[in-house]
C-alpha cells in the first residue's frame, strides 16, 4: 500500500513529461503565428525605416548645404541648375495650411459642440455624425477639384483656394475628434454649472470646452500634420510660382508637396535634389506638428 | 415673470450660440450635397455611355472612354488591401494580445510617423529608390505597394480599437479552458470583432481607391489597355486626373472631373458600407 502513491506520482510525472516533450501541433502552431505577427511588425518598420533613411540622407544633403540658403532662397526656373531654394514653398505651406487651420478648427470645433452638447442622439445629429465620417473618406483629390469650381474658376489661384479645399479635409476629422473628446468630459462639471445659473452657452464655453481644451489641441495638431502633407487639394486650387508671394488672397503661389510632386519626375539631378530637400523639410514639420499633439495627449492622461 | 424678463438677453446669446452650433454641423452636409451637385453638372457633357464602356481615351480626338481607368483604380486598390489586411491584423495582434506594455507605446508611435508620412513622400521613394535601385518599374504592383503601405496605419488602428474591446472574461474563458493564445485568438478575440475589422478593411479600401499623389508617381500612366499583369504600367482615376489636369483643354476638363465624380460615387459607397458596419459593431461591443 505504501507503494501505491509513489507509484500513482511517478505516472503523473512521466505523463507530463511526454506532453512536454510531446511538442503538440497546438503548440507549435502557437508559436507561428506569434512569428507571423513579428513578421508584419518588421514589414511595417522596414518601409518606414527605409523612406526616412532616403530622405534624411538624400535631403539632409540638399536642405542643410550652405545653411540656411535652401529655406530662404527662391526656387530656381530651371531644373538643370543645380543649387537651393525652397523658401516660396515654405511660405506657401505656412500659408494654406494656417488659412485652412483658422477655417477648419472652430467650425470643427462648433459642429461637436451642437453634435455632443445638443444634438445628442436626434436624427439630424446622427445623420450629421455618419456623413461626417463618410466625408473623411472623400478623397483629397476630389475636395481639390470641387474648390476648383467653387472658388478658383472665380476668384483666380491662390493659397487661400488651398486652405479651402484643406479646410475640407480637416473640418470632419475636426468634428470626429473633438466630439470624441467632449464625450471624456464628465456631466458633473455640466451639472454643477447648471447649478450655478449658467446658460447652456455659457457652460459649453466657460466649463466644457475649457476642460477639453488638450485633448482638443491634440486633435487639431494631428488633422494640422495630415493637412500640411496633402498634395492633391492644392493641385487645382494654388497654381505654380516660383518667387516669393506672402499674400493669401491673391496670386498663384506654391507649396512645399506641390515642389515635391513636380521635381520627383524630373530627369534631372538638381531638381531631384530639391526634391528631397524639400521632402526633408515637409516631414520635418509634419513630425514636429505630431510630437506636440503628443505632448498634449500625454498631459491630457496625466490630469486624468 | 420679472426673473424671466432679466434672463432675456441671456436666452439670445443662447439661443444664438445654439444657432451657430447647428450652422456648423450642417456644414458637413452642405459640402457634401454641393460636391455632388457641382462637379456633377460640370461633368455632365462626359458622362455618357462611351465613358464607362471604351477603352480609348486620347485628349486630342475627344474620345474618352474611363473603363481603363476605372478598372485600374479597383485592382490596385484591391492588391493594396490584400498586401496590407494581413499585415494590419498582425501588427494589431500583437500590439492588443502579445506585446508587453512597455512596447505597445512604442509600436502605436511607429504607426502614428507611418500614419503622418505625406503621400507626396511615398511616391517619391517610390519613383527615385523602389524603381530606380529595386527594379521595381512602375506598374500597378509598384502602386499596390505603395498603398499598402499607406493604409496600414488606418486598418491596423481601427482594428486595434475593434478588438480592444474583446472582454476579457471571454478571453480569460478561452485560457482557462486550456486554449493557447493563438487559439484564444481565434476562439474569442476574432469573432468578437468580426464584423470592425471588416469596416476596418473597407475604409482602407475607399483610401487606397482615393490616393491619388503616390499612386500618379508610381503607376506608370498607361492608356488604353485593361490588363490583370500586375507588373503592367496602369493608371487609376485619381492619377489621370491629377497627371492630366496641366494641359487639359474644354472637353478634356470635364472628362476629367467625371473621373473625380466616379471616384467620389464609388468612395462614398465603399464609406458608407464600412461606415454602417463600424458603427455597429463597435455599439455591440460597448452593450456586451
Amino acid at each position: 500500500m505504501t507503494g501505491a502513491p509513489a507509484f500513482q506520482e511517478s505516472t503523473a510525472t512521466r505523463r507530463r513529461n511526454d506532453l512536454r516533450a510531446r511538442r503538440s501541433w497546438r503548440t507549435v502552431k502557437n508559436q507561428l503565428m506569434l512569428g507571423l505577427m513579428i513578421a508584419a511588425l518588421l514589414l511595417v518598420a522596414i518601409p518606414l525605416a527605409a523612406v526616412l533613411w532616403s530622405v534624411i540622407v538624400r535631403g539632409g544633403s540638399t536642405a542643410f548645404k550652405d545653411f540656411p540658403s535652401f529655406f530662404t532662397e527662391t526656387i530656381p526656373r530651371i531644373s538643370t541648375r543645380p543649387g537651393p531654394g525652397m523658401g516660396p514653398a515654405i511660405v506657401g505651406t505656412l500659408l494654406a495650411t494656417t488659412g485652412a487651420t483658422l477655417i477648419a478648427v472652430p467650425v470643427g470645433i462648433l459642429g461637436a459642440v451642437y453634435l455632443h452638447e445638443y444634438g445628442g442622439t436626434s436624427k439630424f445629429a446622427r445623420l450629421v455624425r455618419f456623413m461626417a465620417t463618410v466625408m473623411t473618406g472623400v478623397p483629397s483629390i476630389v475636395m481639390g477639384l470641387f474648390i476648383y469650381l467653387i472658388w478658383t474658376l472665380s476668384f483666380g489661384y491662390s493659397a487661400f483656394g488651398g486652405a479651402l479645399a484643406l479646410a475640407c479635409l480637416m473640418l470632419p476629422v475636426m468634428i470626429g475628434s473633438t466630439e470624441q473628446m467632449l464625450r471624456l468630459v464628465p456631466p458633473q462639471l455640466r451639472e454643477a454649472a447648471y447649478a450655478l445659473g449658467a446658460t447652456k452657452s455659457r457652460t459649453v464655453i466657460t466649463v466644457v470646452l475649457p476642460a477639453a481644451l488638450p485633448g482638443i489641441v491634440s486633435g487639431s495638431l494631428l488633422a494640422i500634420a495630415r493637412a500640411a502633407g496633402e498634395t492633391a487639394p492644392l493641385l487645382f486650387t494654388v497654381g505654380a510660382a516660383t518667387a516669393f508671394n506672402p499674400h493669401l488672397f491673391s496670386e498663384a503661389n506654391t507649396a512645399l508637396s506641390l515642389q515635391i510632386f513636380s521635381n520627383a519626375v524630373s530627369a534631372f539631378a538638381p531638381a531631384q535634389d530639391r526634391a528631397w530637400g524639400a521632402a526633408l523639410t515637409l516631414m520635418m514639420v509634419t513630425f514636429i506638428v505630431t510630437l506636440a499633439a503628443r505632448f498634449f495627449t500625454a498631459r491630457f492622461a496625466l490630469k486624468r | 415673470m420679472q426673473l424671466s424678463e432679466l434672463r432675456g438677453h441671456k436666452q439670445y446669446a443662447d439661443r444664438a450660440f445654439r444657432g451657430l452650433a447647428i450652422a456648423a454641423a450642417g456644414l458637413v452636409l452642405l459640402v457634401l450635397g454641393m460636391i455632388a451637385i457641382r462637379m456633377t453638372l460640370r461633368a455632365w457633357p462626359a458622362l455618357g455611355l462611351e465613358f464607362f464602356t471604351s477603352i480609348r481615351w486620347s485628349a486630342p480626338d475627344g474620345r474618352f472612354g474611363a473603363l481603363p481607368f476605372i478598372w485600374g483604380t479597383l485592382y490596385t486598390a484591391a492588391i493594396a488591401v490584400m498586401l496590407a489586411v494581413p499585415i494590419s491584423l498582425g501588427v494589431a495582434l500583437f500590439i492588443t494580445q502579445v506585446a508587453p506594455p512597455w512596447l505597445k507605446t512604442p509600436l502605436v508611435y511607429l504607426l502614428d510617423l507611418l500614419a503622418v508620412v505625406p503621400s507626396v513622400v511615398f511616391g517619391l521613394w517610390g519613383v527615385l529608390v523602389l524603381s530606380q535601385h529595386f527594379g521595381l518599374s512602375r506598374s500597378f504592383l509598384t502602386a499596390g505597394v505603395i498603398l499598402a503601405v499607406m493604409i496600414i496605419p488606418i486598418i491596423t488602428s481601427l482594428a486595434r480599437e475593434v478588438i480592444e474591446t474583446t472582454p476579457a472574461s471571454e478571453k480569460e474563458a478561452a485560457l482557462a479552458l486550456g486554449a493557447t493564445r493563438w487559439e484564444m485568438i481565434t476562439a474569442s478575440v476574432l469573432p468578437h470583432s468580426k464584423g470592425g475589422i471588416t469596416g476596418a478593411v473597407m475604409l482602407g479600401l475607399g483610401r487606397a481607391m482615393g490616393e491619388t499623389i503616390a499612386a500618379a508617381l508610381v503607376i506608370g500612366s498607361a492608356l488604353g489597355q485593361i490588363t490583370v499583369n500586375p507588373l503592367a504600367p496602369g493608371n487609376s482615376m485619381p492619377a489621370v486626373i491629377a497627371n492630366e489636369w496641366g494641359e487639359a483643354d474644354e472637353p478634356h476638363k470635364a472628362a476629367l472631373i467625371a473621373l473625380a465624380v466616379v471616384l467620389f460615387i464609388i468612395t462614398i459607397i465603399v464609406n458608407l458600407i464600412a461606415t454602417a458596419i463600424v458603427q455597429r459593431s463597435m455599439k455591440r461591443g460597448r452593450g456586451a
